[in-house]
């Protein structure tokens, strides 16, 4: 049986054949409308975020299953005392597959280490979001026909955005990826990433203007700066909106770029971006239901084995 | 020079860094033994200027000694039977260090899931990083 922990779980011909799979589905809606009739999925969201765990609902619906869960570790028995593992033995006996978005770092591990059926990380702290991931690269992968040869620049928040660090290692392990990290000095990408690139022999540079690098970019992958990662106000403020994605800044970039986004964004890309053709954030949640129908089924299938 | 005498069975920990054989002593659960322990701090040493030496009446089997090459490699273990030495031994990196040292993240599991282990698992072995099984956070050591 089969978990999903981190984007790195899967090799890279295991997520050829996942998205593969999520392709068909785009395709094919109907051919997998009732793959999972009878079985169930547990969210168990002990901290709030409703796109992803409706993600993973419409997902589940999709495929002709049925949810289950809470949003809210108030309303589990968290509130009560309860561990990670107990919780996990009790939803084992109640659905055939869990989701799991916990606040504290590696929760879901320790709930997969004691569970009975597939247990898929849907983000623990700043630690792991895989299924973010697993957007991101089937997003890219859909709209550029490729998950190499690209040079591709994260603009934002380099050091605290957890989407980005699994990004940057997800597409390490393809060749021909250029990085350009565009930051402030004070949200630069951490040292432990530069340290992999440079041992890795991957190409990279760090800049602070995105500007100047536009016209080089095959990929732009923007974040928000995230105000809970931050214990000084007056340091979120100064830095929330230090990059704007303008209409003008978009007239530089290559014709076939795309810019992707984790959602929700706030200031960082201007709404009137939205109708460029190259604006790919609003398709990128998209596929992120086909990955999640992909994966609940690939993992299902594997706790069959 | 004060003079600490020979021990018959048991074992000496020479070359620790000077002022870091306290914390060996309470890492290697010598605290709740009862054996006799010498700690020498800030002995003169040719190679290092200063130095601590531990010397343990018993048999260094009964410990945990994977802890010691995580806090200090360059610490040399002489094995002591009726008075001589009869083994030196190397310390290497340990793949996994169980519920010896406790995580420092406040947003890791374990610092609220009941009787989880803690443990931290050998990450880079040249560069002699280890990092908490759950949530990935770099050991920044212990003294």
């Amino acid at each position: 049986m089969r978990h999903l922990m981190s984007p790195l779980d899967f090799s890279t011909e295991e997520l050829d054949r996942l998205f593969d799979l999520a392709s068909d589905i785009e395709k094919n809606p109907d051919k997998y409308s009732k793959v999972c009739e009878g079985k169930k999925l547990a969210t168990c969201f002990y901290e709030p975020s409703t796109r992803t765990r409706l993600s993973f609902e419409s997902a589940m619906l999709s495929l002709g299953g049925d949810v289950l869960g809470f949003s809210d570790a108030a309303c589990s028995s968290a509130s009560k005392g309860e561990s990670v593992s107990d919780t996990i033995r009790i939803i084992s006996c109640y659905a055939d597959i869990c989701a799991m978005r916990h606040p504290k770092e590696g929760a879901p591990m320790v709930a997969a280490s004691k569970s009975g059926i597939p247990v898929i990380n849907a983000g623990d702290g700043g630690h792991q979001h895989p299924t973010q991931t697993l957007t991101d690269l089937l997003t890219i992968r859909s709209l550029k026909g490729r998950l190499n040869n690209f040079t591709i620049g994260l603009c934002g928040d380099l050091k605290f955005g957890r989407t980005v660090h699994s990004l940057i290692n997800a597409l390490m392990r393809y060749e021909g990826i250029s990085f350009i990290f565009i930051s402030p000095e004070e949200l630069r990408i951490p040292d432990y990433i530069i340290d992999i690139l440079n041992e890795k022999n991957i190409s990279y540079k760090e800049v602070i203007s995105l500007d100047d690098v536009m016209p080089e970019l095959d990929l732009l992958y923007m974040t928000r700066v995230q105000r809970e990662r931050f214990f000084n106000e007056e340091d979120y403020v100064r830095l929330k909106d230090f990059y704007i994605l303008t209409r003008e800044k978009m007239s530089k970039a290559k014709d076939d770029m795309l810019v992707l986004h984790p959602l929700p964004r706030v200031n960082e890309i201007s709404v009137e971006v939205d109708d460029d053709p190259r604006a790919a954030y609003f398709k990128q949640v998209q596929y992120g239901v086909y990955v999640r129908m992909a994966l609940i089924i690939t993992l299902l299938e594997s706790a069959k084995n | 020079m004060l003079n600490v005498g020979k021990i018959e069975e048991g074992f000496v920990l020479d070359h620790i860094e000077a002022g870091k054989s306290l914390s060996l002593y309470y890492h290697l659960g010598l605290d709740k033994r009862d054996c006799t322990v010498a700690m020498i701090m800030n002995a003169k040493s040719g190679k290092m200027g200063k130095k601590d030496i531990l010397k343990v009446e018993c048999d260094i089997n009964e410990l945990d000694m994977d802890v010691l090459a995580v806090i200090d490699h360059n610490i040399t273990v002489n094995v002591i039977k009726d008075g001589v030495i009869v083994d030196k031994q190397e310390l290497e990196l340990p793949k996994e260090i169980k519920n010896v040292f406790r995580c420092k993240n406040p947003r890791c599991i374990s610092s609220i899931e009941q009787e989880l282990p803690h443990i931290f698992i050998l990450a880079d072995e040249k560069k002699e990083i280890y990092r908490c099984k759950y949530c990935e956070e770099k050991f920044t050591g212990v003294l």
